[in-house]
């Protein structure tokens, strides 16, 4: 890159700067098309805090749902809509784990209450309570920007994970079991990791 | 199976941000000034569904909620720094066109700078070198003929 | 069987292509005259085929073939005619065809117009350029195939994207292509040179109107995206930062650093590594543009549907091409040496520093571009980088390069003295400066140093550029075309910085809820909303709101925007209206019904904003007009056997 005018040439550093550059370009991009799949999943700022206030009807019953009922037990909350395609088919995977024990609340997200109540008489109830976000208002505190989405809650009511897209995706089993291992939920760890 | 839902995941996302018609919204503001940090703020920030759009140009369900929540902020007072915050504590910094200005970000803000920098240093020595250097020594006259030949020599094929 | 008969012209394409890329460079190596002499028919041959190949194409896309998968996903029955054909190009198959059909077609024309070409030479040339056709047959060949059939195959096809339905588009990709693609050019000269070890003013002189043909189509492509985009979308943008955008821009920045660098390596033997190294970088990002849009690396408006298999190819075939064509600069690029000399302050060393401008002004790109996704690959989470950081960036780079443009055309090659140049210039500097500066003051009443500068350093450039010309009018009656070209693209560089400026400091949005009736003033233009009606298009059926605009008591135009559901898709499409003048556009787009049929709507005021595109099909025709210079056509053979003064003979290593 140098024009020299002395018969001593531009040194050898500089003339492979240009393919050295390249090289680490290069290994960057092969990094990058490894992670394609996960190129639109934005990581939540929520990880290792307490879940955010909430204070929401129930769906199927008289009564509130807020962030003190998230207290106590290991948790999923799980964002879903009737609208919503690949909630179905991931509803499959929540009840499973629903049938084994694990507490799944779920929240539902600007949905019209009927359309809702319809699409679980056909599908299935795994939840041991639903709240109703029809604004979607406080979704924005829980940083959801899609359905389906589920945060695991620890009993001290902190988000450990934050599933993007169906539950049982291989990249959301692979996170929700390594979180739950971390914070030795051993028996939801042997539940998910039946969900392979 | 899993990829497929992957695909059905993101091709609803996509469903829903496939609305091309413009999002207009009517608000009304206290004064101009504030009208002017709403549309800052909209064009600042990232739509997270869509992702290619900023909030004020997105139609994305998400999008119209959160120029909601900007106006209704507004409205209480809040300020606009304030309003950023709300935002990143919930969706992180990659809400924010505009990149936080902290030391993972450094490189980005000052690296045109430095290229630049770079650039001059470099012009700079190159020119130094050049000075300094000796002039080739004039060719002889059979050098020069020399030289000519070569030229038609490899011209003619 | 016309889409197998174009799949298997593809597959002799290839194979033909493969020959060109071996033969004539193993023959320039060992300087023999028949296998150098298989370049130009294997080049032709190439060209034929694709072009059968994408024939094929074409016509399974006019006679509704919906047996073909690509033609099913892309048109259905109603599609108009022009749409049909433009949607060849609609997505990644069809548009790879093209990319080869251009390289081909390109590849042809040097094979035609190197006459006067030293046969070893064009030989390396058309080899390279055959490699790159190889690497781009190849990725269809086996990954993207367009002649795919479905069974059973369906009655009807899906629409081409209506947002692509407009003419706009029908031109775009291929303009842009012609710039990308056109780049190969100067990347398979400047490897050619590298390989034979001579590089001389002469070969810049071959280079350089390959080089500047492709930036002006490549300023072309990228004008009409945004032109078109800002017709289309409705939302008075026209440029958005987007990955793609930006991978576009790229090879335009350094496409102009290397066309100014060819000049000063064809006029005074400088730069000769430099003119090298930006010819590889300038086409390296055009490849590493069709990898982003193709890869998914990046999360883009333009990314074609992704797929992991093809990523991996592109980006070993960006490897392979890059990679090779840098190791090769390393290795002998030592030999190739310039013998100019000039002082500090001389024409050169201000060509030098623009060099650095626009690598900078790259690498600002480059960088806010790829820096989420390496924050990314180091685990640190997500961060975006938009609008207000490629904005700033590029104010502060307005700067020095507006500067420079001023002066640097009229300071003297090899050396020149400050105090001439002082005289010539700092009166053009102070008054636009000042007037610059005081405009804005004007409008708003209050400093407004941004726009000021803009404003300053559109004026500085216009002036000087008009003084130059003026006084070589004066000098002599004849003006040779490169000179004219020269002029009219920094008069338009001019001009597109006062559009910008203007416009973005200037322009006036307003979102309203109108009844008809209603009327709304911006900008001393009264919008008055006067009712929808029921309009139906060819494939689509749509709500068309009438706006008429008044001023000064005079109605001075009418709008008519329209939200649009074409028939297939259910989400609805808004199409703009504008009123435009060459002062100011006048801009409506309508949004949703609302009660007591009022509609909200978003109306603009956009000054000066057709200055934007006016000042770059001003550079694009200086580019043409610079390439017509008869000095180009004139046979080379005569000058080049006496040698340039300038030029140095390099004997190889």
């Amino acid at each position: 890159m140098d024009n020299n005018q002395n018969a001593d040439q531009p040194s050898v550093i500089r003339r492979l700067m240009p393919l050295m550059i390249f090289a680490v370009l290069a290994v960057f991009l092969v990094i990058g098309l490894n992670n394609v799949e996960t190129v639109r999943d934005v990581p939540s700022p929520l990880i290792n805090k307490p879940a955010p206030q909430f204070d929401l009807p129930l769906l199927l019953q008289e009564g509130r749902l807020t962030d003190q009922d998230l207290l106590g037990h290991v948790t999923l909350v799980n964002v879903w809509a009737s609208w919503c395609f690949a909630c179905r088919q991931e509803h499959e995977a929540v009840k499973h784990l629903a049938r084994n024990g694990v507490r799944i609340i779920g929240l539902n997200y600007k949905d019209e209450t009927e359309d809702a109540k319809n699409w679980l008489a056909r599908l299935g109830n795994p939840y041991s309570a639903i709240a109703v976000d029809y604004d979607g208002r406080s979704a924005i505190d829980w940083g959801v920007y899609g359905a389906p989405e589920t945060f695991l809650v620890d009993e001290q009511g902190f988000v450990l994970y934050k599933a993007i897209g169906p539950i049982n995706s291989p990249k959301n089993i692979e996170g929700l079991l390594e979180a739950a291992n971390k914070s030795g939920y051993i028996e939801l760890a042997e539940l998910l990791s039946r969900l392979k | 199976m899993k990829k497929i839902l992957n695909i059905v995941f993101l091709a609803q996302i996509f469903f829903t941000a496939n609305a091309y018609a413009a999002p207009v919204e009517t608000f009304t503001f206290d004064s101009p000034e504030t009208e002017k940090v709403f549309h800052k703020l909209s064009d600042e920030l990232r739509c997270l569904v869509c992702q290619n759009q900023n909030i004020a140009e997105s139609n994305a369900d998400l999008a119209k909620d959160l120029r909601l929540e900007i106006y209704t902020m507004l409205q209480e007072g809040k300020s606009e720094d304030e309003i950023v915050e709300f935002m990143v504590q919930r969706y992180g910094d990659y809400v924010l066109y505009r990149p936080p200005f902290k030391p993972m970000t450094w490189l980005l803000w000052f690296g045109p700078i430095l290229i630049f920098a770079l650039g001059l240093v470099f012009v700079v020595r190159f020119m130094k070198s050049q000075s300094s250097a000796s002039q080739p020594a004039a060719l002889s006259k059979e050098e020069v003929e020399r030289i000519k030949n070569l030229h038609s020599g490899q011209d003619g094929k | 069987m016309i889409p197998e008969l174009g799949h298997f012209a593809l597959i002799i394409a290839f194979a033909i292509a493969i020959v060109q890329s071996v033969v004539p460079i193993i023959g320039a190596a060992k300087n023999d005259t028949a296998l150098i002499s298989m370049a130009r028919p294997t080049a032709l041959a190439q060209f034929l085929f694709v072009g059968i190949s994408y024939a094929a194409l074409t016509h399974a896309f006019i006679v509704h073939d919906f047996s073909v998968q690509y033609v099913a996903n892309h048109s259905n029955l109603v599609q108009p005619l022009i749409y049909r054909i433009s949607g060849v190009w609609g997505s990644h198959e069809g548009s790879l065809l093209l990319w080869a059909l251009i390289l081909a077609a390109w590849t042809v024309a040097v094979a035609v117009y190197s006459r006067n070409l030293p046969e070893i030479l064009m030989a390396r040339v058309l080899a390279v350029m055959g490699m790159i056709s190889t690497g781009f047959l190849a990725f269809m060949l086996f990954t993207s195939n367009p002649f795919t059939r479905i069974f059973p195959a369906p009655l009807d096809g899906n629409e081409l994207n209506p947002l692509l339905q407009d003419p706009g588009l029908a031109i775009h990709p291929p303009m842009l292509y012609m710039g990308y693609v056109g780049f190969s050019v100067a990347f398979a000269f400047a490897v050619a040179a590298l390989l034979g070890g001579k590089l001389d003013a002469t070969w810049a002189r071959w280079s350089r109107p390959w080089t500047t043909i492709a930036w002006s189509f490549l300023t072309l492509g990228i004008a009409l995206g945004s032109w078109w985009a800002y017709n289309e979308l409705g939302w008075g943008g026209w440029w958005f930062w987007d990955p793609v955008e930006n991978a576009s821009f790229m090879p335009w920045l350094v496409g102009t650093a290397l066309i100014h660098s060819l000049a000063s390596t064809e006029k005074r033997g400088v730069f000769k590594s430099w003119t090298v190294l930006l010819a590889i970088t300038a086409f390296s990002l055009s490849l590493f543009g069709t990898f982003i849009v193709r890869s998914g690396v990046l999360v883009s408006v333009h990314a074609f549907a992704t797929d992991p298999t093809r990523g991996v190819f592109i980006l070993g075939f960006l490897i392979v091409v890059v990679g090779g064509s840098l190791a090769l600069y390393a290795w002998r690029s030592a030999s190739v040496v310039s013998y100019g000399r000039f002082t500090w302050f001389s024409r050169e060393s201000a060509l030098l520093l623009n060099n650095i401008i626009f690598l900078t002004a790259a690498g600002a790109v480059f960088v806010g571009t790829m820096y989420p996704l390496v924050i990314d690959a180091f685990g640190a989470g997500k961060i975006s980088v938009g609008r207000p950081y490629f904005d700033t960036m590029f104010s502060l780079i307005s700067i020095p390069l507006l500067l420079l443009l001023g002066i640097g055309p009229v300071v003297r090659w090899k050396g020149d003295n400050w105090s001439r140049i002082a005289k010539n210039v700092s009166i053009m500097l102070i008054a636009s400066l000042v007037i610059g500066l005081l405009l804005p003051f004007f409008i708003e009443d209050q400093l407004n140093i941004a726009t000021g500068l803009g404003l300053a350093g559109a004026l500085f450039v216009a002036l000087t550029t008009l003084k130059d010309l003026l006084s070589r009018m004066r000098q002599s009656a004849r003006i040779p075309l490169a000179y004219a070209g020269m002029i009219m693209a920094h008069f338009g560089v001019a001009v597109f910085v006062a559009g910008v400026t203007v416009t973005v400091s200037y322009d006036v949005e307003k979102d309203l809820r109108m009844e008809p009736g209603s009327s709304y003033d911006i900008a001393g233009y009264e919008f008055r909303f006067q009712g929808t009606r029921k309009v139906k298009g060819e494939n689509y059926i749509a709500d068309e709101a009438v706006i008429e605009v008044w001023s000064d008591g005079e109605k001075t135009g009418e709008l008519f925007p329209q939200k649009r559901v074409y028939s297939g898709k259910d989400n609805p499409m808004t199409d703009a209206s504008i009123d435009k003048t060459f002062f100011r556009d006048l801009y409506a787009a309508i949004g949703e019904e609302l009660e007591d049929g009022a509609w909200s709507m978003r109306v603009y005021y956009k000054p000066l904003v057709r200055w934007i595109w006016l000042g770059s099909l001003l550079m694009t025709i200086g580019g043409v007009l610079a390439v017509s210079d008869r000095r180009y056509r004139q046979a080379v053979t005569s000058r080049s056997r006496q040698g340039d003064d300038k030029a140095s003979v390099m004997t190889s290593a």
